[in-house]
């Protein structure tokens, strides 16, 4: 059995700091779909990230070979890389860019992994199945369920301890209607949470499954979107991709530093504009919060050895601080958030948003739509797509309804709508209050060089943006 | 790393149990990383990985499970019997699978590929200076990559390859980027510092001031880059049989309503170049060559086995994702010393960005242009455009406003690296539209 410590003691090099972190993450995936299994697979992975700081450069090596042989081996490649970088280093660090941290955290929830079988859950997605064949014009129907255990562990030469362990579950389902050349699909689902195997409660799913089923069937006749400048009502489920195209990437500190510029991308957003760039309306809170219990990111501490703590990032409509770890916010100067975070064992740590949230405000739904006199609601998010500045952005929604004089009238189909983010963001003009607030999260955020696939959490109200572009399908 | 691989599946395979079947993939990188920015490292290291999943049958159903090994073998032995052993304990409580690919033995193959690659201990000082004076953000991966695949009746697959890339992108001080990749698997520096040169040249082109050009439809010349991203929506609802089953695809109108593209558009699968394994996650060997569409028409799709069983179709050998994995497109008449002469007035796209479907099975897709891309008036380009937001269907791209394809194929390495190193990559060429849909 791997002991991080005792391999961290057993390491010998003249390096001025040395971190292991020890991720082992499986994640079992349930899916059947048109009544057929089509996977049941556990994939797990486990290794140790050797980091040394020598020269006020790091270098790392990433290796699945745990041997106390292989990690002095890693330990010496590593800091011979940073040597060797270190004359053309973009930055000298010390070790203030690893702050000691000890500590432990846990994912809440009330029913382990282990109380749920495989064929039990096979079950339950077959009866998902069965009920999200709602009509013959339903063509194709999947359920999958997706459990992910993470342990992590981080020891330093300079004390830090820390352990994590969390526990993600995931349930998504889907109907596709086709008639008459026209097809058109629905999903619902838990897009991911820090939750255990209670997240998989047969009543709840199976009456979102006839729901959404019956949705794709009305979309099938549905009118197509208008094509229109007017107000955009967006459900949580779809705010959880504004939040996180056009707040979040725009905002990490790496970004705006340039790393990231060969791949997906700068920002518009610059190093003088914190403290001052109206972001958006006054109605407008951002929060980093990585302490929200059950919030797909929540953690008690980054990959660097910062303690994660709650933050405003943009306060009535201003922008206050950046998304930035440690070794940003020395590189840039701005205050930043604990949010230097790795995919896994193999890759080095990077400026990631963890859980980035509206804060609810006042209006109740129903004050929403019927201060409408002319636009859409929207739910669940189909298409995405922004610039590489986080500028122009075209985003499409699976389900629409037409809003006309305050009321909520009809179904649309193939919603899209397309704006910049800074005056987009500027044009919200109601948020919903705490009984429209839905906490969501996504598994699958792309970033960095070497790439990495990280977790983040988003959680919203109901908000209604005015003037928006909208417009339909082909 | 063949040998341990032969020798750790041989174990594996000799605890079967009657009725039990075993496919065994096998992947690993031996890899260094050097992250640039403003053309100093950003971050720098090794990584060092070795994967093996299984997929278990038994009894009509099937469990799969992968995990990391550590090199050593009856350590991994045991891991792995483990995990086996947990499957077999499953595996009853399983709804049956009727589609199930059990394991062939039609031969096995191997494929190695050795290059000659910078030493890890001096790719930093090979790399770096022929890039100061400029702003440069990239990544540079090289290393070993391999592959493996066998099963339970007997047929033993393996491809390594030795591959270097650096990835990278020059910016103006005013923001302007072009963007190259060199790639290969035999370092040569001299060519490498040539080749910096030349994309710091082609940098000067960008100091002009950029202008802004209003949404409508443009004449518009897209490079091979952008035509790559193109064709690499192909790969996700696009091609995929089981995608235009499920009524998923952009291809659907292809198949159900009989429309075409333009006679000019061709694409195939060709893994003649030797870029990527041949075989597929079920060991399964693709035919060398496979024309996907010619000259407008879909002569098929990519069509796995899993989904033949299921369609009752004709397998291709295509992976469970039925994506491209040795995508070629085919050459027109259009040179590369014509394209902006024959371009006249419109747009020059050097390189796409952030392409998604707006409308799957409408065929749309939305995208950002990126990087070198101009205005260019009676075949001379004018000025930078500042990036547009494009929303336009591959039935006009690759159909009704294709007037001219390049005629000569630019290979563009796959350079992702979610999880590992990628292999392969897109051979393509530009495309001429008549017309081309900006939208803000």
């Amino acid at each position: 059995m791997f002991d991080i410590k005792n391999a961290l003691s057993k390491i010998k090099v003249n390096a001025e700091w040395i971190g292991l972190r020890e991720v082992r993450e499986s994640t079992t995936y349930h899916m059947i779909r048109d009544g057929k299994p089509q996977a049941n697979h556990t994939g797990s992975t486990h290794g140790v990230m050797v980091e040394v700081l020598a020269n006020g450069q790091f270098g790392y090596f990433g290796t699945h070979n745990l041997t106390d042989t292989s990690i002095q081996l890693a330990a010496e490649k590593a800091l011979e890389q940073a040597l060797l970088a270190s004359k053309y280093a973009i930055y000298k660090f010390d070790q203030s860019a690893r702050p000691v941290a000890k500590g432990e955290y846990q994912s809440p929830f009330t029913m382990a992994q282990n109380t749920v079988s495989a064929g039990e859950i096979n079950q339950l997605l077959l009866k998902a199945n069965n009920v999200l064949k709602v009509s013959d014009k339903i063509v194709s129907v999947y359920a999958n369920a997706i459990i992910t255990n993470t342990d992590f562990k981080f020891v330093s030469s300079n004390g830090s301890d820390v352990r994590q362990n969390f526990l993600m579950t995931r349930i998504n389902y889907s109907a596709t209607a086709q008639d008459s050349g026209v097809t058109q699909s629905r999903s619902g689902g838990t897009s991911g949470h820090q939750i255990g195997m209670e997240a998989l409660n047969e009543p709840v799913i199976l009456t979102d499954c006839k729901k959404i089923a019956n949705q794709a069937v009305e979309l099938l006749t549905a009118d197509e979107c208008p094509t229109d400048t007017m107000d955009l009502v967006m459900a949580p489920d779809l705010m959880m991709l504004q939040i996180h195209e056009s707040i979040g990437h725009a905002l990490e500190i790496d970004r705006i530093l340039g790393d990231e510029r060969n791949y997906a991308g700068y920002s518009f957003v610059r190093m003088h504009d914190f403290g001052k760039l109206q972001y958006g309306s006054n109605l407008l809170n951002i929060t980093f919060d990585p302490t929200v219990s059950g919030e797909l990111a929540s953690y008690g501490f980054d990959d660097g050895g910062m303690k994660a703590k709650k933050e405003f990032i943009i306060k009535d409509g201003v922008l206050v601080r950046g998304l930035g770890g440690k070794e940003s916010q020395i590189r840039s100067g701005l205050p930043g958030v604990a949010n230097f975070r790795s995919s896994n064992w193999n890759r080095s740590p990077i400026d990631r948003m963890a859980n980035l949230n509206l804060e609810p405000g006042t209006a109740s739904f129903d004050e929403i739509i019927s201060s409408v006199e002319r636009g859409v609601f929207l739910e669940t998010n189909r298409s995405w797509s922004i610039d590489d500045y986080r500028n122009k952005f075209q985003f499409g929604a699976e389900y629409g309804k037409l809003i006309e004089n305050g009321k909520i009238t009809k179904t649309v189909k193939n919603p899209n709508y397309r704006g910049i983010s800074n005056p987009f963001w500027n044009n919200l003009s109601m948020v919903g209050n705490t009984d429209t607030f839905e906490v969501h999260g996504t598994p699958n955020c792309g970033k960095g060089e070497p790439n990495q696939v990280i977790r983040v959490g988003h959680a919203s109200p109901v908000c209604k943006f005015d003037d928006i572009e909208i417009f339909g399908g082909a | 790393m063949k040998e341990y691989f032969l020798k750790l599946t041989d174990k594996i395979m000799a605890q079967l149990k009657d009725g039990e079947h075993l496919k065994v993939g096998f992947s690993g990188e031996k890899s260094q990383f050097v992250r640039f920015n403003n053309a100093k490292v950003r971050q720098t290291g090794l990584v060092e990985d070795l994967d093996l999943s299984v997929d278990f049958i038994f009894n009509n159903r099937i469990m799969s499970c992968g995990l990391t090994l550590l090199g050593e073998l009856d350590s991994d032995f045991d891991l792995v019997m483990a995990e086996i052993n947990r499957m077999r304990s499953e595996i009853s409580e399983l709804p049956e699978d009727p589609f199930i690919v059990y394991p062939e033995n039609k031969g096995s193959s191997q494929e190695s590929h050795n290059g000659t690659l910078l030493p890890f201990e001096k790719s930093v000082d090979a790399l770096t200076p022929a890039m100061q004076g400029v702003d440069l953000a990239g990544i540079w991966a090289s290393g070993r990559i391999f592959v493996g695949n066998s099963n339970s009746a007997g047929q033993k697959h393996w491809f390594a390859t030795d591959s270097f890339s650096l990835d990278y992108s020059l910016i103006t001080p005013d923001e302007k980027m072009v963007k190259a990749t060199f790639a290969g698997s035999d370092w040569n520096q001299s060519k490498y510092e040539k080749f910096m040169a030349n994309s710091i040249e082609k940098l000067k082109m960008m100091e002009k001031s950029a202008i802004k050009i209003k949404p409508g439809n443009y004449r518009t010349f897209i490079a091979s880059a952008g035509v790559r991203d193109l064709l690499g929506m192909f790969s996700w609802n696009g091609i995929s049989e089981a995608s235009i089953q499920q009524g998923q695809s952009a291809f659907g109108k292809m198949r159900n309503e009989g429309v075409k593209l333009s006679p000019l558009f061709s694409v195939s699968e060709n893994f003649s170049h030797g870029t990527i394994e041949r075989f597929n996650g079920n060991g399964e060997m693709a035919p060398e060559k496979l024309s996907l569409i010619k000259n407008g028409e879909l002569e098929t799709t990519l069509v796995s086995t899993r989904t033949a069983k299921e369609y009752n179709k004709e397998t291709n050998f295509a992976g469970d994702g039925e994506y491209m994995r040795a995508c070629e497109m085919a050459t027109g008449k259009l040179s590369q010393e014509d394209e902006l002469k024959v371009l006249g007035t419109g747009i020059y796209l050097g390189n796409l960005h952030y392409l998604n479907w707006s409308d799957n099975t409408g065929g749309r897709i939305t995208g950002m242009t990126r990087y070198a891309c101009f205005w260019v008036e009676d075949g001379k380009i004018v000025a930078p455009i500042e990036n547009m937001r494009f929303d336009d269907s591959i039935y006009n791209i690759f159909g009704d406003k294709l007037e001219a394809v390049g005629n000569s194929l630019d290979y563009h390495p796959d350079v992702d690296t979610y999880g590992g190193r990628e292999l392969g990559g897109i051979h393509c060429t530009g495309v001429l539209l008549k017309s081309f849909a900006l939208k803000l």
